[in-house]
């Protein structure tokens, strides 16, 4: 029934080498931190474009400095467009950043005036306002506290909805092993995104956002969906008998290799295709797709099943000492 | 057994075959032009809008009265977004714990500072007096000249903005006066009507005012439109007026609000502002639209080189998956939102799922020499579990999600779950059938079609 590959064998390698990744991902997150979006912080986002030329960075910085915008950052985009973040402004605030950007002072040497008299002119740069967001502190804090309640009931509801789905397996190993080993799968594959986007953050600015999140909590249904495929084939073999756990686990793993495969790989083709092509606001959603969708696929099936066999190892030297 | 099958295969042909037309009807429109063309709702962020949220300061407003306050906060700024001609505005008060909140929604609206300007004012109730008769009938006299007019001939006429002129004058009695305006009904006729009553210096000037304008009207104004036209019977001391009408009890409910929130000012404040512009709306349209359409061309080739027949009957099942859920859409209707597009891409991704398991199953029973149709059902058979726990995991992640409330997160997550769900639909029913269609046939002889 087994066919020739023996994955099982090998899992200390496929432990090692998640652990390290995972490590890595906390140490990572420990030292840099991640790099919370204005939805988290609260603050303003401003994108503009402008219809001729774009001003460099230091020349709008200067046209804004005497507005109170806390610590701003500006960021060209595209041709003719500009990304600013400031701290959240009150929609006053935001019309009289619009005017500054849009006024270009010049000056002239004054007609008939003395030598080093100069004349002020004023022209209006035409621009468009493409997107602006203020969120207030206290939204942001909300959506923190939201965020982390959504990810901690939809966790909990999983394992139980798993434990509960195989609560007919008691043998060799009991319905809760397959719930906690699902749990510890999905802590690896949402640490080494976020490990990942740790890193991003540092080096590319590239903050998490609402959208990273939502990415990242999706990525939790799905890793468990692929935790539960493996599980399944091998509640399916153990009904069989004269099979050792640890052959019914391998075999559960070869049978299933191609579907995890194919499916992971239709997902990374729908996720790629936005990714590459849906815009800016959608980008890094998918980024936090692909890299969760690749860990989530990896752990159902060096991770999840081998640590089934690794826990009934323990068990049995349990019972035996 | 036969028959059910084929009525199976008929039911998907008319099922892919209306839901195809539903979600792009430009084609059979031309057959049948009165075949209904819905359009997609579309969100903010695809066609451009400004969503604001505003906290409402209800310190000074008793307990039992903060749900009458914040209705009336609503009807108000509802009624000045009218003003501003918004089309399908969305006003919303939101209610968590200790705050209240106040959504306010503008969908393509060119000028969100004017509009946010607007809102911003407290409810503003004032009384206005007629104007003199003489006056009253120029006006009248001109509108009557200016009826039946366009726009440009309008223009041409002498002293045409007379006719625009408003019949009242503003008087000093502003809802700064007002204590409190109640509900109450007619002993004798029963009618409801409403009670007004002002506070000290108010209710002078309400004097007044009555004094001045016995057998006149004295409109009731919010925020510059009028609301009631009662007619002063006589000088009224005490300040306590009612307002007499042809209003059923919701309408006269409906005003004794406006005026307790008109008259008790409830500061308001903008927490929070997200404004796409139209261009750049119809730019993430379009991109996160060709994404989909490549996304799904992506998967179905993969499918068909991967699983030659069977692929190319999932890259089908997909099809109609794909139609059948755009249906869904517009029939619910769902506001398209980008994060809504994404999740609906997702699915197209997740939704071949299904179908790979059951392919990969049908191949192991293929291998072990058992008839076509035997394997189909066994495979079928074989796959759900799997199908049902992974496809609940993930309606459970989406439920909860859903429940976060973040309109970006709210979007993904419902077209999440409709995609889920049709996806299971389209696998254990569309895909089946087609290929029980196959049993039988030679080509169940050909193992290297199936994978």
């Amino acid at each position: 029934m087994v066919m020739g590959l023996n994955f099982v064998k090998y899992r200390k390698i496929y432990f090692v080498f998640s652990g390290i990744l995972i490590i890595g991902s906390i140490v990572v997150l420990v030292l840099l931190g991640l790099k919370p979006g204005i939805d988290f912080t609260g603050g303003s986002i401003l994108e503009i474009e402008y219809k001729s030329e774009r001003p460099s960075n230091e020349e709008i910085a200067e046209k804004l400095k005497d507005i109170d915008l806390g610590t701003i950052s500006i960021q060209p985009t595209g041709d003719k467009g500009v990304i600013i973040r400031m701290k959240d402004i009150s929609e006053q605030a935001h019309q009289e950043v619009l005017a500054a950007l849009s006024q270009e002072i010049t000056s002239v040497p004054k007609e008939g005036g003395e030598e080093g008299e100069v004349e002020m002119i004023i022209n209006i740069v035409p621009l468009e306002e493409k997107r602006f967001e203020a969120i207030g502190p206290v939204i942001g804090r909300e959506l923190r506290e939201k965020t982390i309640t959504a990810a901690l009931v939809s966790l909990v509801l999983m394992i139980i909805y798993i434990a509960f789905a195989f609560r007919k397996v008691k043998k060799p190993v009991s319905s809760w092993t397959y719930g906690i080993i699902t749990f510890v799968a999905l802590c690896h594959d949402i640490l080494i995104p976020l490990g990942i986007f740790a890193l991003l953050g540092k080096f590319y600015n590239i903050e998490i956002t609402i959208p990273v999140i939502t990415a990242l909590l999706t990525v939790l249904g799905s890793s468990i969906n692929n935790t539960v495929v493996v599980f399944d084939r091998i509640r399916e073999n153990l009904l069989k008998r004269g099979e050792s756990f640890e052959e019914i686990v391998n075999g559960g793993m070869v049978q299933t290799l191609s579907r995890q495969i194919n499916t992971s790989l239709a997902i990374l083709l729908a996720v790629g295709a936005i990714y590459f092509f849906g815009g800016i606001t959608l980008k890094y959603f998918a980024l936090a797709l692909i890299l969760g969708v690749l860990a989530g696929t990896y752990s159902s099936f060096f991770i999840a099943a081998p640590m089934l066999v690794t826990w009934y190892r323990f068990r049995q030297k349990g019972q035996n000492a | 057994m036969k028959n059910r099958l084929y009525l199976s295969f008929i039911f998907i042909l008319l099922l892919a075959f209306i839901a195809g037309n539903l979600a792009y009807p430009a084609y059979i429109k031309k057959i049948f032009p009165s075949f209904p063309d819905i359009p997609f709702k579309l969100g903010l962020d695809l066609q451009g809008g400004t969503h604001l949220v505003y906290e409402a300061d209800l310190s000074n407003i008793d307990k039992e009265n903060y749900s009458t306050a914040m209705e009336g906060l609503r009807d108000i700024i509802e009624r000045r977004i009218n003003m501003f001609g918004v089309s399908e505005p969305v006003v919303q008060t939101q209610d968590a714990g200790s705050t209240h909140r106040l959504v306010v929604e503008l969908a393509g609206v060119q000028d969100p500072a004017e509009a946010i300007k607007m809102i911003g004012q407290t409810p503003f109730l004032e009384f206005r007096t007629q104007k003199p008769e003489e006056e009253i009938q120029q006006i009248l006299d001109k509108r009557k000249e200016l009826e039946g007019k366009t726009e440009e001939e309008i223009k041409q006429v002498e002293n045409w903005q007379l006719a625009f002129e408003d019949l009242y004058n503003p008087t000093e009695l502003t809802g700064k006066y007002l204590d409190k305006a109640e509900i109450s009904f007619d002993p004798q006729t029963s009618n409801p009507l409403i009670l007004l009553q002002f506070d000290s210096e108010g209710s002078k000037i309400f004097e007044k005012i009555t004094e001045e304008n016995v057998g006149k009207i004295l409109a009731i104004y919010i925020d510059g439109a009028p609301i009631s036209t009662p007619v002063v019977n006589e000088k009224i001391a005490g300040g306590q007026a009612q307002i007499s009408g042809k209003f059923t009890v919701e309408e006269a409910k409906e005003l004794a609000r406006n005026l307790n929130a008109g008259a008790l000012p409830v500061p308001i404040t903008l927490i929070s502002q997200q404004s796409v512009g139209p261009t750049l709306g119809a730019v993430s349209l379009e991109e996160s639209l060709k994404a989909g359409a490549l996304g799904f061309l992506l998967v179905a080739i993969f499918m068909i080189i991967y699983y030659r027949l069977s692929g190319l009957v999932a890259a089908l099942a997909l099809g109609i998956y794909l139609a059948l859920n755009l249906s869904v859409f517009k029939l619910i209707p769902v506001t398209l939102t980008l994060a809504g597009i994404g999740g609906f891409v997702l699915s197209i991704g997740m939704a071949v799922d299904a179908n790979v398991l059951i392919f990969a199953r049908l191949k192991e029973e293929l291998k072990e020499d058992k008839s076509f149709s035997t394997s189909l059902e066994e495979a079928f058979r074989r796959s759900w579990s799997a199908i049902m726990d992974g496809n609940i995991t993930l309606i459970i992640v989406a439920l909860v999600l859903f429940e976060l409330g973040t309109s970006f997160i709210k979007g993904f997550a419902l077209t999440l779950i409709i995609g889920t769900i049709i996806s299971v639909f389209s696998a254990v029913f569309i895909t089946r059938n087609f290929l029980r269609l196959f049993s039988n046939t030679r080509l169940t002889n050909i193992k290297w079609l199936w994978g």
